[in-house]
């Protein structure tokens, strides 16, 4: 028994972690560009795809390195042909517009890669497990969660300490006053959109190495993201960082008491958050409500 | 009468009779139809999402859940407790309407995007719950096992089952109904107040409106024709999907909505003539369906945010 909750508490937590990477991504862009990205699950795919193609050149390392830079550059460049003419119109127009691009770059990974799943090669030393007693926990779950970590450390400290993370800060808070000092918000929206696909792209690389590819691979993981946003609160990054965490174990520990609850345990800590803290465990007050 | 009030009885009159003469047309143009009813259930479905977006300004992205709610109900209705056409659509209405009034009560005080992704992820509980709950549902494999039943009015019966004019007319007068009382409620003084909550939420606030609960009425409202046009459609196809509660069919109902033109009353009838052309035409031809209509949701939003019907309106904002 006890074997069973380590198994499931691990998984919940190394679930949480990409929930997190994907969460924080998408709740970058809400903060200060106002749009919902639904196509980051399908930016977290391409992530996992362009590894699959740089692996046999640059290796496992390499491409871990790379592939979620080559995202960023895709975000960026759909963030500059798209997404930026929608920011001052209805929001419906930008749920829209990621919408139709989800679509596309699902289709086009199904047209390039084929609709069948594909494995990432990972090297040898990950994929053994830690100890034969421990033996669902491989050397590869462990390094997910420490680059997640790492990831995650990095990000806070990015937005805490150089000067365009204090403006993606500041312009979380009051982009009118952040635009009027002089600071180009259009450019800043751009840099961090960037930022979150990369982010989107990393956890594709690490979710390939685990799962393998298949271009609905995004999907499973946006609505939990959605969720994970809204139980920590909108606007808040450590909520969303709390959030994921937080939904990912839930839902693990509810599988080693009713497996088919699983999913529905998210849907119910939102609900809860909901009635009892309607803007989120550490949302702040007035944020886009 | 002033030019613009006999543009809009020109509109009204055309539509009306186009889709009275739907049996007489469609076939020549090679369509059949039950194509036709698709598109009016459709298209109910996106004018009753409309009233949220284009008349009261509030946007969900959950719309699909009611939908579904609406043609389960129906269904479930059908095949466990009495074989009566009448009654089950009451019941699939009844189900969306009063979870989307429940739900509702949970929303309202939210706006923006975080309204859209609350509605978004209520939806999907909607879906997981058809989905996971196999033994009632069908789960994924969705619910079958019932058919519509021929409506008996005592002294004659319309043969609502084999007969499939006589079930396009009868789509046709549920969806006159609807669109009466939803033309009717957007005239009332009611639905003044919501276009002026569409316009200044802040000043119609200052004016003493409770906006909270207007929008939560509007919601529900909205959720209550949804459910209908939900009925509609498992009557339709005699079979409700799961599919039909997820996120994907709420994007399709936006994208009618948008695509016809949010801000005119039939503008979303118009969206769906269009999206089930597409649909129907794309299908045929190319199983990377996926990526076309995509690429038809990328271009509407970048290049024709007003819709076909806003493209006859003037100074209408996107």
């Amino acid at each position: 028994m006890l074997q069973v909750v380590m198994f499931n508490l691990t998984n919940g937590l190394i679930v949480g972690a990409f929930y997190v990477l994907m969460a924080l991504g998408l709740s970058m862009i809400i903060n200060l560009s106002n749009v919902v990205n639904f196509a980051h699950g399908n930016f977290l795919a391409l992530g996992g795809y362009f590894a699959f193609m740089l692996t046999p050149y640059i290796g496992f390392w390499g491409a871990l390195l790379v592939s979620p830079l080559l995202t960023a550059v895709f975000g960026y460049a759909i963030e500059q042909l798209m997404i930026r003419h929608v920011y001052a119109r209805n929001h419906i127009y930008s749920l829209l517009l990621t919408f139709g691009l989800g679509f596309i770059i699902q289709d086009g990974c199904r047209y390039f890669w084929g609709p069948s799943p594909l494995p990432l090669g990972i090297p040898d030393i990950l994929s053994t497990p830690l100890t034969p007693e421990l033996f669902f926990i491989t050397w590869y779950r462990i390094f997910m969660v420490a680059v997640v970590i790492f990831a995650v450390s990095g990000l806070f400290a990015f937005l805490r300490f150089t000067r365009i993370g204090m403006r993606i800060r500041a312009g979380t808070l009051d982009l009118d006053t952040v635009s009027a000092l002089g600071v180009n918000v259009a450019a800043l929206r751009s840099y961090n959109f960037a930022v979150g696909s990369y982010l989107a792209g990393l956890a594709g690389v690490l979710a390939a190495g685990q799962i393998g590819l298949n271009p609905n691979m995004g999907d499973d993981l946006i609505m939990p993201s959605f969720i994970a946003i809204i139980v920590g609160g909108v606007g808040s990054l450590t909520g969303t960082l709390l959030g994921g965490l937080l939904i990912g174990v839930a839902a693990a520990l509810t599988t080693v008491v009713y497996p088919a609850a699983s999913e529905a345990v998210i849907y119910v800590i939102m609900a809860v958050v909901l009635l009892l803290r309607p803007r989120g465990l550490l949302g702040e007050e007035g944020m886009l409500s | 009468m002033n030019g613009l009030l006999r543009h809009k009885y020109a509109t009204t009159a055309i539509i009306w009779v186009l889709l009275l003469t739907v049996p007489l047309w469609l076939p020549l143009l090679g369509g059949y139809t039950a194509l036709a009813g698709r598109v009016l259930v459709f298209g109910l479905a996106a004018m009753s999402f409309n009233m949220l977006l284009g008349f009261t300004g509030v946007m969900s992205f959950g719309h699909a859940a009611y939908f579904g709610l609406g043609a389960y109900g129906c269904g479930l209705f059908l095949k466990y407790v009495t074989p009566s056409t009448p009654l089950a659509m009451i019941a699939g209405t009844l189900l969306g309407g009063i979870a989307g009034t429940l739900f509702g009560l949970l929303l309202v005080r939210r706006r923006g995007v975080y309204f859209a992704m609350v509605t978004i992820a209520f939806g999907q509980v909607c879906f997981y719950i058809a989905y996971k709950w196999d033994d009632f549902t069908g789960g994924y494999d969705g619910l079958r096992g019932f058919a519509r039943a021929p409506i008996d009015f005592g002294a004659f019966k319309i043969d609502i089952a084999n007969n499939s004019t006589a079930f396009y007319f009868f789509i046709v007068l549920v969806f006159g109904l609807a669109a009466a009382a939803q033309a009717f409620i957007l005239r009332s003084p009611f639905g003044r107040t919501l276009l002026a909550i569409r316009e200044n939420e802040r000043r119609a606030r200052f004016l003493g409106i409770p906006i909270e609960k207007h929008i939560w009425l509007s919601f529900s409202i909205s959720c209550f024709f949804t459910a209908l046009a939900g009925s509609l459609y498992a009557l339709l196809n005699n079979f409700a999907d799961p599919l039909g509660l997820n996120y994907i069919m709420s994007g399709n109902i936006v994208m009618i909505t948008v695509m016809g033109g949010m801000r005119a009353f039939w503008g979303p009838l118009v969206g769906a003539v269009l999206f089930v052309m597409l649909q129907d035409y794309v299908s045929s031809m190319t199983t990377n369906w996926m990526f076309f209509v995509g690429l038809t949701f990328v271009c509407v939003v970048l290049f024709f945010p007003r819709g076909l019907m806003g493209m006859f309106q003037k100074g209408a904002k996107t």
